[in-house]
């Protein structure tokens, strides 16, 4: 069985473990949300040992040279050194400024770093409360609309964070930002292809930043928005996306609901069925965003609808599992 | 001697192979049941190192890889017939990219060479 050294700590990996679980085992606090290498919450660093490249999917180059990997998904088959991540190391502090409500569960939220941030639009960050507490959330805004950075954040009922930024105390408050990662964003160079972008509750914060990010890139090609709610009452920013939509030709924006009345303008019906079914153009762009069942049903509909695999982007948004009392949980 | 697989243009024409053929065998009824709740991109990446394997780049492949990778499949039926269909969609393939008949029998049979191991009968 590998051995997994930290921190002065050595515990023996059983034959399907993870090293984050052994790593928790091992009774360090790590910080780590989704468990299943979407988050990057966990994040932790190879000091000797052979990182599993599994582990690895999804970071920069510079990362993976450094030896960086992701403990919920790296079951090393050999010993490991690992180091977690200096608390101060790559972080950057920054303020809480505005929390306001977007739509009955969404709220927006409004940073403002303390120092240079710099991302693309779609990416996503890790926000670090004071105790340590991780969670990611997508960047809904671009840079150029000023230093504060946009969230979109899903109020969940046993959310630890969530619930804590929909408190009084959040406003203010100082938090530190990991990031950015992510490789869900705009790159320019093929202005009249055609873009797809489907996402679903809070998986409008990425695409909106991608659709903005496109127009100012000066994408001339149709872009295609499809943002999908249980009800009409998770819709939001509908006012904004119709004004884009009307003012530029190329943009068309679908709101649609699974289930209630059909409002003026919503369309209701089954997501994926929509976005595939409008004139799925063979050589698009695609972005996907929100609800994972969603994601990789579209990923595969848009390869076999003819998009290549490297123009298929994606995010899935994986919640972390509610707290229980254990923190043991598979 | 150049390998095919610098013929076609190396990495970069690997993309697009493995666009076709994983295509190819995802919408094939007869063998796309073998790739319900597989990861996309993991997959996309498995099919690159064999289409890498068979057209001659370089490649790290082992027979016990074939063997070890496929064994959760025989469970679910994977036959000789299935090892045909890889091998027709995978000639299917090199054809869309304006590969010689000649040429292609020579990737088919190398492909056929990993046989036995992909049905673990080796």
């Amino acid at each position: 069985m590998p051995k997994l050294l930290c921190g002065g700590k050595a515990v023996e990996l059983g034959p399907t473990e993870t090293v984050l679980e052994g790593l928790l085992r091992a009774g360090l606090t790590v910080a780590h949300s989704c468990r299943a290498g979407a988050c990057q919450s966990c994040l932790v660093r190879a000091t000797e040992g052979l990182v599993p490249s599994e582990a690895q999917v999804g970071l920069k180059d510079t990362q993976k040279a450094e030896g960086y990997f992701l403990a919920c998904s790296a079951r090393p088959k050999t010993d490991l050194a690992v180091s977690l991540p200096d608390q101060a190391e790559g972080l950057t502090p920054a303020h809480i400024t505005h929390v306001a409500w977007l739509a009955e569960s969404v709220l927006r939220v409004e940073l403002a770093p303390t120092k240079t941030f710099a991302y693309r639009a779609g990416q996503f960050v890790n926000v670090v409360r004071a105790d340590g507490l991780t969670r990611s959330y997508s960047l809904a805004n671009l840079p150029g609309d000023g230093p504060t950075l946009t969230l979109h954040v899903r109020v969940v009922s046993q959310g630890r964070m969530s619930t804590w930024l929909a408190s009084p105390g959040a406003l203010g408050a100082l938090v530190n930002l990991r990031g950015p990662a992510g490789s869900c964003f705009y790159v320019e160079g093929r202005p009249t292809q055609p873009l797809l972008l489907v996402g679903t509750g809070t998986g409008l914060a990425p695409l909106y930043g991608i659709l903005r990010d496109a127009l100012r890139a000066g994408h001339s090609g149709p872009i295609r928005l499809f943002h999908g709610a249980r009800t009409p009452r998770g819709l939001y920013l509908q006012d904004e996306l119709r004004a884009l939509a009307s003012t530029h030709p190329q943009v068309s924006y679908t709101a649609c609901v699974r289930e209630g009345a059909g409002e003026a303008g919503v369309t209701v019906g089954a997501l994926d069925e929509l976005a595939m079914s409008a004139g799925a153009a063979k050589d698009q762009r695609v972005f996907l965003c929100g609800d994972p069942t969603l994601v990789t049903a579209l990923r595969k509909r848009a390869f076999l609808a003819g998009a290549r695999l490297r123009d298929i982007y994606s995010d899935p948004f994986i919640l972390a599992p509610p707290p229980g009392p254990s923190t043991e949980a598979a | 001697m150049t390998t095919l697989y610098d013929q076609l243009g190396g990495a970069a024409a690997l993309d697009a192979a493995v666009d076709i053929f994983y295509r190819k065998m995802l919408s094939d009824e007869r063998v796309s049941r073998f790739f319900e709740g597989v990861d996309m991109e993991r997959q996309a990446g498995k099919q690159k190192a064999f289409l890498t394997m068979v057209l001659g780049g370089p490649h790290s492949y082992t027979g016990k890889d074939m063997r070890t990778g496929h064994a959760h499949l025989l469970e679910k039926g994977l036959n000789d017939q299935h090892v045909d269909i890889v091998i027709e969609h995978l000639g299917g393939t090199l054809k869309e990219l304006g590969v010689a008949d000649d040429k292609i029998a020579e990737v088919a049979a190398l492909a056929n060479s990993v046989r036995d191991h992909v049905l673990g009968r080796a």
